[in-house]
């Protein structure tokens, strides 16, 4: 199995140990859940492994061996520029030609072809996720790292999201960064769970049908769900 | 408009009750009827200096603001550079610009540059410093994005901290436009024969007091319709923008 991305070190916030000696390796074209409480550290490995500046002390070594897109909770869509440009956002960052063919395609793949030319003011929070979506998409990189992205959505819109994310970024190797138990128990080909006593890899509910989300209903899931949410309380 | 009539009115009111109260002698304190024949008789003077004014401000504004503004952009790129001229900034502002004016004058003459230097030196700080603060607050979800994408510096600044700066460098500009005449009439005060604050600085010697307080009244028009249409302008632009 190829390596998508390898952190292994420990932070400190201040003096206060942030996560002791983590080693975490993701495997290509794999969905690991990095699952685990508010301010364990979970989005702090992932800037780590995105290589953005984090505020904490790192003591080891944070790598990712493909390119990288990112999404995270704040959508971060820029408020001056309509839907197809925010997209194609990447391309004008690095004084590429954008290819508009291309984005409209992923912008109708979210389901916001009506949509393509509205600023993001006029749009509601989970039509501004799918923008994030299809601006990871347009970025085409084999590395995607979700921070949260969807925690801010209401539970209706966020199975939806998950539905949607699954079948889009299928074949990527992903790191999604939740504290929600039941979207680790959808979406996880491998679930890892954070706490202050480091990292544990934990049982999945069965076998994933790539390109999909589990059944957020399937009694697996929602046992798995169950037995995540015990480990995260117990710690 | 209807507010601003009724502001004239009650201004008018006030103005001519208290020459009444106090019987002040017109040369201290002329009717609002003697300000108004004295802007009429010398319409064509008042005219000439008003055009003399109103060039040098905006000549001193459009200077001043492109100053400001790039010295903006080269500090917030720039952590050097901004340890270098932040200090100076501020220092600049601590001498008072009355203080200025003799000297500046004395080195670019009695003409129209002296005046724009000095609107140039009014209106550089707001504009600097209002942008400045827009350009270090880029939202910080938008520079990760970039930073993972992959943008050169330059293009960061030019797609994402400028365009997301731009409401407050239109604080800045809104500023300085109310701020920029101040400049250009102190420099006429302080040296040469033409422009509103020459006129004001003469009348006032001859003792005409009716003819300083027209060209007062004719600045202050000059400066509301200013820095109002600097507002609108700048509102029809940048409304994309959230200015």
């Amino acid at each position: 199995m190829t390596e998508a991305a390898h952190i292994r070190g420990r932070a400190w916030v201040g003096d206060q140990p942030l996560f002791d000696s983590v080693d975490l390796t993701l495997r290509a074209a794999e969905w690991t859940c990095l699952l685990g409480p508010s301010g364990v550290g979970k989005s702090t490995i992932l800037r780590l492994i995105a290589g953005l500046e984090t505020g904490v002390r790192f003591e080891g070594h944070a790598k990712a061996s493909q390119p990288v897109a990112l999404m995270a909770q704040d959508a971060g869509l820029i408020g001056w520029l309509d839907v197809r440009s925010n997209v194609t956002l990447g391309a004008r960052l690095r004084g590429e030609l954008a290819d508009t063919a291309r984005a409209d395609r992923l912008i109708a793949a979210v389901g916001l072809s009506d949509r393509a030319a509205h600023l993001p003011a006029r749009l509601s929070g989970g039509q501004r996720q799918r923008v994030a979506l299809a601006r990871t998409l347009f970025e085409d990189r084999p590395l995607v790292l979700l921070d949260e992205p969807f925690s801010a959505l209401d539970a209706r819109t966020r199975t939806g999201m998950q539905d949607l994310a699954a079948g889009l970024l299928r074949d990527r190797s992903v790191l999604l960064v939740t504290h929600d138990p039941a979207e680790a128990a959808r979406l996880g080909d491998r679930i890892v769970l954070l706490t202050s006593a480091g990292l544990q890899d934990q049982p999945l509910p069965g076998p994933r049908i790539p390109g999909q989300a589990r059944p957020y209903d399937a009694p697996q899931v929602l046992q798995t769900q169950a037995a995540l949410l015990r480990r995260m309380l117990a710690a | 408009m209807r507010t601003i009539l009724m502001t004239c009115l009650l201004a008018l009111t006030l103005w001519q009750g208290l020459l009444w109260l106090t019987g002040m002698p017109p040369f201290l304190l002329p009717s609002p009827r003697a300000v108004l024949d004295a802007l009429w008789l010398n319409r064509a003077e008042i005219a000439h200096a008003a055009l003399f004014t109103g060039t040098e401000v905006l000549a001193g504004f459009a200077i001043g603001s492109t100053l400001g503004a790039s010295l903006a952009v080269l500090m917030a790129a720039s952590r050097r550079v901004t340890g270098v001229l932040h200090p100076l900034l501020t220092f600049s502002q601590t001498i008072p610009i009355f203080a200025l004016a003799p000297i500046l004058t004395l080195w670019l003459g009695y003409g129209m540059a002296p005046k724009i230097a000095m609107t140039v030196l009014i209106v550089f700080f707001p504009v600097a410093s209002a942008f400045l603060d827009g350009l270090l607050r880029t939202p910080q979800a938008a520079l990760d994005l970039a930073q993972v994408m992959g943008a050169s510096r330059w293009r960061v600044m030019r797609h994402l901290r400028i365009p997301a700066a731009l409401p407050g460098l239109a604080t800045g500009l809104r500023l300085a436009a109310v701020y920029a005449p101040i400049g250009a009439v102190i420099g006429e005060w302080v040296g040469g024969a033409r422009g509103l604050g020459a006129l004001m600085i003469h009348a006032n010697g001859r003792m005409k007091t009716d003819l300083v307080f027209a060209a007062l009244l004719v600045l202050s028009v000059l400066t509301i319709s200013f820095a109002k249409t600097v507002a609108l302008v700048l509102r029809r632009l940048l409304a994309r923008y959230g200015g």
